[in-house]
């Protein structure tokens, strides 16, 4: 089998315009709190999601939009929800951390590692229904230390549940390196438990693909859960607005609000200590450089990649209709936002 | 006396602690950067970045406090501590007493708390009625920089679990981490007389258990704490002007409640209203309508708290949340029944 990479593309544009239109959106003050984008995400989630069907489930994190897009949400009532209006997918009662599609059997939290068990909830329902559904359980490597996590990883396999665990690997757990806080290989640790594990990279559309392919198969199968590690960047830092990211947008304001407690820090009694300090002031350093400079040194953004795989003239043509798309639902939304104002 | 934000007095406390006795370290998610000022100083022995694994490393902390160390561990969101609930529920509370007294547990627990910036209900709630049910913790939450700073030192000297929450929009790097303060098209309903304050270098310890009548009154009493309470003084502004005099309290501590200063207040104006950003039922409020029954003071009484499920969108959030019109309600529906 071959992926339709024309198809992939398409879903990855319509992700990337989508999540573009919400960093607007929450740049101009209409989106409150936090927002986590997906944008680095998109091949992951496309190579997916390419083989989900009507009735399987959805178990996703913080970084949910690109997932629902993908599933074919309606994108006006997305960017309501976010709007906090009435008329958004849920009301204006869950915004982009608590997104619930009941009609996609799609539901997210913002409690890292809880997509592991939903998800495992999901795949019990559909094995106990027998209607040959699987389930789909995202998560980012952060997540990966979570007790209930491993936890449902041992469930899923004693269970023989019919779930697909994806773990976007963007080596942060917020602003904390994640090979600094974690033990081992995540891929030997989830064969460890049972299950097949594929480490593919998750720039790259078809590597994810092919892998999804074989998990989703085994799922549907009734022989298992299997875990795949996606390993992709984060561009926009942890979340919009990420204070490290700024330090390479507004360098001189944050660095004179960041610098001068630190030094405080560094020159306090014992004055001895200092000399060692300053390798602890180099590694607060070399962590913003690591976070804050992905956004621009990074290159491997998926949907360059992903467009690479088809003629240009196709990619112009996507890449229009996506435009068009999220332009119009945008449109709607903020139409009826004013129409209710 | 230096001048200091809110979360300059706790770090203050927690620094002048750290530097006092070497057994006291801090642990948690991100604690690497959101407590950077202390890492370069301390170093990565005692300010130590956790995997997200809560249960893990509360439960260290746990351990930790009874083989000798004074540990603060993070818990980033007080949200977040339902991941980590047996740490507290069951090991921390319960050992001074399972081990006839011989052991105790000298452990801090340190999170974010509260909303009014749009996160939704798993990242803004309170919880602090929830963590004071259990019997074995004391819970503290300061409503300003010198409370902050002496409370922190209070929870570090004291020998069993602490819980000290301090309230998002007090802490201000808690706005700009993640309510993206950074944009100068959201803005927040910040009291400005509890961002910034005097605090005592070394800090004051305010001891567990004291409330404190931030402004005397006689027509009804209004408890409140954290947020809460600047609300809810400027509730009383507004009350003046509308003929109402009202007494406002700081609790500073869940629990131990300060049951002496809740009956003097009760008893002196007759009426009491409980402010508390946490949720209505079986919490907080029920507790001192409770407290008050068993003193035997007669007053009347009434609540604004949460009532429901902490919405996203900000005008519902506004309305959830305990607000001045609620509060102003409140009072006068109080004081005319």
């Amino acid at each position: 089998m071959k992926p339709d990479f024309e198809k992939l593309y398409f879903q990855m544009a319509r992700i990337r315009a989508f999540e573009e239109s919400l960093a607007r959106l929450w740049r101009q003050g209409l989106i409150p709190g936090e927002m986590h984008l997906g944008i680095g995400e998109e091949a992951i989630v496309a190579g997916v999601l390419d083989h989900a069907r009507n009735g399987d489930g959805l178990a996703l994190d913080h970084r949910s939009t690109p997932p629902l897009v993908a599933r074919g949400v309606d994108l006006t009532s997305m960017i309501l929800e976010m709007l906090g209006d009435e008329g958004g997918l849920c009301g204006g009662w869950g915004g982009h951390m608590h997104l619930f599609s009941r009609d996609h059997l799609a539901a997210s939290s913002g409690i890292v590692g809880s997509s592991a068990p939903l998800g495992a909830g999901f795949a019990l329902a559909a094995d106990y229904l027998k209607e040959g559904g699987v389930a789909f359980s995202f998560f980012g490597d952060g997540a990966a230390n979570q007790g209930m996590l491993l936890e449902t990883f041992n469930l899923a396999v004693a269970w023989k549940l019919p779930v697909v665990f994806v773990c976007k690997d963007n080596n942060w757990a917020i602003t904390t390196r994640s090979s600094a806080v974690t033990g081992g290989s995540l891929t030997r640790r989830a064969r460890s438990f049972g299950m097949p594990a594929y480490r593919v990279n998750g720039t790259q559309v078809e590597s994810v693909w092919s892998a999804a392919l074989k998990a989703v198969t085994r799922a549907r199968a009734g022989k298992g859960p299997s875990f795949i590690l996606a390993r992709c960047c984060r561009m926009e830092g942890h979340f919009l607005g990420d204070p490290l990211v700024r330090v390479f947008e507004e360098p001189v304001k944050q660095t004179m609000e960041i610098a001068p407690p630190l030094i405080r820090a560094l020159l306090a009694k014992p004055l001895a200590a200092a000399a060692s300090r300053c390798g602890h002031v180099g590694y607060i350093g070399r962590v913003i450089a690591t976070l804050g400079g992905e956004k621009y040194l990074t290159r491997r953004d998926p949907i360059s990649h992903a467009g690479g795989l088809i003629p240009e003239q196709a990619r112009d043509r996507l890449d229009r209709e996506a435009e068009l798309e999220i332009r119009d639902a945008l449109a709607a939304a903020l139409e009826r936002k004013e129409r209710h104002a | 006396m230096h001048e200091m934000t809110f979360a300059e007095a706790i770090d203050a406390a927690l620094e002048r602690a750290m530097a006092d006795d070497e057994r006291v370290i801090t642990f948690g998610e991100d604690v690497t950067m959101l407590r950077r000022n202390l890492y370069v100083r301390f170093g990565p022995r005692r300010v130590r970045q956790a995997p997200i694994s809560e249960s893990a490393f509360l439960g260290a902390g746990v351990g930790a406090a009874m083989a000798g160390l004074r540990p603060v561990v993070e818990i980033m969101l007080v949200d977040f501590i339902a991941v980590a609930f047996d740490a507290l529920l069951n090991e921390a509370s319960k050992v001074k007493a399972f081990s006839g007294g011989k052991w105790n547990v000298p452990l801090v627990v340190r999170a974010a708390c509260g909303g009014g910036y749009g996160d939704g209900g798993q990242h803004e709630q309170c919880l602090w009625g929830l963590l004071s049910g259990m019997p074995g913790i004391a819970v503290v939450v300061p409503s300003n920089p010198p409370d902050a700073a002496g409370l922190m030192l209070s929870a570090i000297q004291s020998d069993d679990p602490v819980v000290f929450l301090e309230h998002k929009l007090l802490s201000d790097y808690w706005l700009d981490y993640l309510g993206g303060a950074s944009r100068k098209s959201v803005s927040f309903d910040v009291p400005d007389s509890a961002a910034r304050g005097k605090v005592d270098v070394p800090p004051v310890v305010v001891q567990i258990g004291e409330a404190r009548v931030v402004s005397p009154g006689t027509d009804l009493s209004i408890l409140s704490l954290g947020v809460g309470v600047h609300r809810s003084l400027e509730a009383r502004e507004m009350l003046l002007k509308e003929g109402l005099n009202a007494e406002v309290v700081d609790l500073r501590t869940v629990t131990p409640l300060d049951i002496k200063i809740v009956t003097e207040s009760a008893k002196k104006t007759g009426r009491v209203l409980v402010v508390d950003e946490d949720y209505i039922g079986f919490g907080l409020s029920g507790e001192v309508a409770a407290v008050l029954g068993e003193a035997g003071v007669k007053c009347g009484f009434a609540r604004v708290c949460t009532e429901s499920v902490i919405p996203f969108a900000r005008h519902l959030e506004d309305e959830a949340l305990p607000n001045t019109r609620r509060i102003t309600g409140a009072a006068h529906h109080l004081c005319e029944s």
